[in-house]
């Protein structure tokens, strides 16, 4: 089983940060080249950062490859480059078989189409032919569970048979090598088990996988060997147990201090789920009793300062905060944990927001850093947009009014 | 679509022997001239599925789908009668004006939606092309394409129309399928110079309705192109569409301008254009899904 599927040789990805001196207009770009002509011949003089630095490895045929790292440390942009969505500045692959990649799920779909009709151009997209498609179709619509909604079009969906409908197809893809990147963390629990059940098949069945995980129990579940990519490089190479375990290890400890940097009185470190509701830190799995945690370092003693806490949905719309004043405190480490009986929300991806201020000056205010991400069994209106920001079971009951005769 | 249950799963054993194989090069970028046209016939199938959804939409969403592409091409020829004919009194070679001008409008709607579409048609799929990777070129090739569903439509109508005004098809009928080619080809030329600089400038959207509008005076859409004096007619030529639509009202009604060294020139444009785009736009493809 020593067949090579993946090599790669000192792959390197530059990208250029907010191009210097352009705006994205023709306009501005033509003004550019009158005024000093030779720069249209200079590749230089841009700000640019390594996404990805030197990285060479090995993917032997059959295994499922785990890959980690923090935000930010290249693993999106080595998928995307293995899946040759776009190409490195240097270094080189070499791809032995047909490669699928799954960045996203729903790739292609179209609100006013049926479910069968993106069933079928979604599938095309992620490289499936038609004939394909149509030999797999009835599995792909009995994976979703969607039967009965399958020529529906898919502007009807709740966002749950959305997922469903769209993973479904990504799964019964079946190239030689896989991409994955994060795409597990979609759907209610009950689904998700489904299909991780559904990529342990795959891993089982020979294919060849890369799988980017923040969710380091699927790491743990799923692969034999994983890569740690840190700023770009890689950091080490080894058998999944040891490997995520020095991970988390990092990310605990001496991680710590690089997630912000140091200054003013008090900082907020990083915050994560405590308590028994929690699926890996920033993952709630159940709308009952949650605990989070946010861990402050105090660097000049604080006196009687005031301490927001909110928390917002993707639209930015504040959810719900609480405000506590005259907290005071000396400097160290502390936990500051806000207990909530329930937090019943529909799945999807929150944030927290946390500050310190003294006076009305702030002396910290942090958008928190991974996001939360909710996948609680979703109680659904038929329609996404009617079902509204909590997830709350209720009951109707219809009775005669009391002066109804 | 009906569909075909079968028992194969996911996790089915790779039956393929590992030395058939294909084995992909991912390099950076060099050259222009790697046009990888051989990767675009791969992906066929997918062309056919972006031109079978952009069609599929397009009659799903207005209320009265094909009438409304039939009516456009209609009153635009409506209008052009009144204003450039009854009115203008504009020379139209011995044609009923709206024949004339019918037999002009339903190419050239073709050609202004198709480069429309074509010019957005990257900007519209970043967020596909930043997810999942298929040859770019897929899409400027959808977008005419999937303009020529509304073009068959509009020609139907426009056959019936001429049939109805007593014209009689000849033997240069045949040229049609030319004359259309041609006008794809320009579309898609053109396309492929326009959608890969949209995608590079946010601002060249806005450039594309005053070329389209510019590009149409410089057409004999409105005027018959007998109207260029001869010795001009050949700069007049490298612009393909003239070629196009003095080509079609010829070919339907055997009278007006035939296509002579005209065409000739609006080929070698096309081709010019065509080559320039394709190279241009292959080029370009490695910075459009890093610039989102």
């Amino acid at each position: 089983m020593s067949v090579v599927a993946i090599q790669t040789e000192g792959l390197s990805k530059r990208y250029r940060r907010g191009i210097v001196g352009t705006s994205g207009l023709l306009r501005d770009a033509l003004a550019q080249t009158f005024r000093h002509p030779a720069r249209l011949f200079r590749r230089d003089g841009h700000e640019t950062f390594w996404a990805l630095r030197d990285v060479s490895m090995q993917v032997r045929e059959g295994e499922v490859l785990g890959l980690i790292g923090r935000n930010g440390s290249g693993k999106t942009t080595l998928l995307k480059i293995l899946s040759r969505i776009t190409r490195p500045t240097r270094g080189c692959a070499e791809i032995r078989g047909r490669v699928g990649s799954l960045l996203e799920v729903g790739t292609g779909f179209h609100p006013e189409l049926t479910g069968r009709e993106n069933t079928f151009l979604s599938g095309a997209i992620l490289g499936m032919g038609k004939q394909e498609i149509t030999r797999k179709f009835d599995e792909i619509v009995s994976f979703a569970e969607l039967e009965q909604f399958i020529d529906t079009p898919v502007k009807h969906y709740s966002s749950g048979m959305y997922v469903r409908l769209a993973f479904a197809v990504a799964a019964h893809l079946e190239p030689e090598i896989l991409l994955v990147d994060e795409v597990l963390a979609v759907g209610d629990i009950r689904f998700q088990k489904k299909c991780l059940g559904k990529m342990g098949d795959v891993a089982r069945g020979g294919r060849t996988v890369i799988l980017v995980s923040h969710q380091l129990t699927q790491i743990r579940r799923l692969c034999q060997r994983t890569v740690w990519l840190d700023a770009g490089s890689v950091r080490q190479v080894g058998s999944t147990p040891e490997l995520v375990s020095a991970y988390e290890d990092d990310m605990t400890h001496s991680g710590v201090d690089d997630v912000r940097p140091v200054e003013g009185a008090c900082q907020f470190l990083r915050w994560q789920l405590v308590g028994e509701n929690r699926n890996g830190e920033h993952i709630l799995p159940t709308e009952g009793e949650t605990t989070v945690s946010f861990l402050l370092r105090v660097n000049t003693p604080l006196k009687s300062v005031h301490h927001g806490i909110g928390l917002y949905d993707q639209d930015r719309h504040l959810l719900w905060g609480n405000a506590v004043d005259g907290v005071t405190l000396e400097p160290g480490l502390y936990e500051l944990r806000h207990t909530l009986p329930s937090l019943p929300l529909r799945p999807g991806v929150y944030a927290w927001r946390i500050a310190i201020y003294e006076g009305g000056y702030r002396v910290d205010d942090w958008e928190c850093v991974p996001q939360m991400q909710v996948v609680t069994m979703p109680i659904s209106h038929y329609r996404d947009e009617a079902a509204g920001v909590l997830n709350i079971p209720s009951k109707l009951e219809i009775v005669p009014a009391p002066d109804s005769k | 679509m009906a569909s075909v249950s079968s028992n194969t799963s996911v996790a089915a054993p790779l039956v393929k022997e590992a030395a058939d194989l294909p084995i992909t090069r991912i390099e950076p970028s060099r050259g222009w001239f790697n046009l990888r046209l051989r990767e675009l016939w791969n992906y066929r199938e997918l062309l056919y599925f972006f031109v079978w959804r952009d069609v599929k939409i397009r009659y799903k969403q207005t209320a009265i789908g094909v009438l409304w592409v039939v009516l456009q091409p209609l009153l635009t020829m409506m209008v052009f009668t009144v204003f450039f004919g009854k009115l203008a009194k504009m020379p139209s070679q011995g044609l009923p004006y709206p024949v004339f001008y019918f037999a002009a409008v339903v190419p050239w709607m073709y050609f202004s939606v198709a480069l429309v579409t074509a010019t957005n048609v990257v900007v519209e799929h970043q967020r596909m092309i930043t997810k999942v990777f298929f040859p770019r070129l897929i899409l400027p090739f959808s977008a005419v394409l999937s303009g020529l569903v509304d073009f068959a439509i509009g020609f139907v109508v426009l056959i019936i129309f001429t049939l109805a005004y007593g014209f009689r098809p000849t033997m240069a009928v045949l040229l049609l399928p030319l004359f259309l080619l041609l006008a794809v080809l320009t579309a898609l030329g053109i396309g492929l110079w326009l959608s890969a600089l949209n995608a590079l400038y946010r601002d060249v959207r806005y450039l594309t309705p005053f070329m389209v509008q510019f590009w149409m005076l410089a057409s004999p859409v409105a005027y018959p192109s007998a109207m260029v004096p001869p010795r001009y007619r050949w700069i007049y030529g490298l612009n393909p569409m003239a070629g196009v639509i003095d080509g079609f009202r010829w070919a339907l009604t055997g009278k007006g301008q035939a296509p002579g060294a005209v065409l000739v020139a609006s080929i070698a444009m096309v081709c010019v254009a065509l080559i320039g785009g394709l190279m241009f736009f292959n080029r370009m493809e490695g910075s459009i899904a890093d610039r989102v």
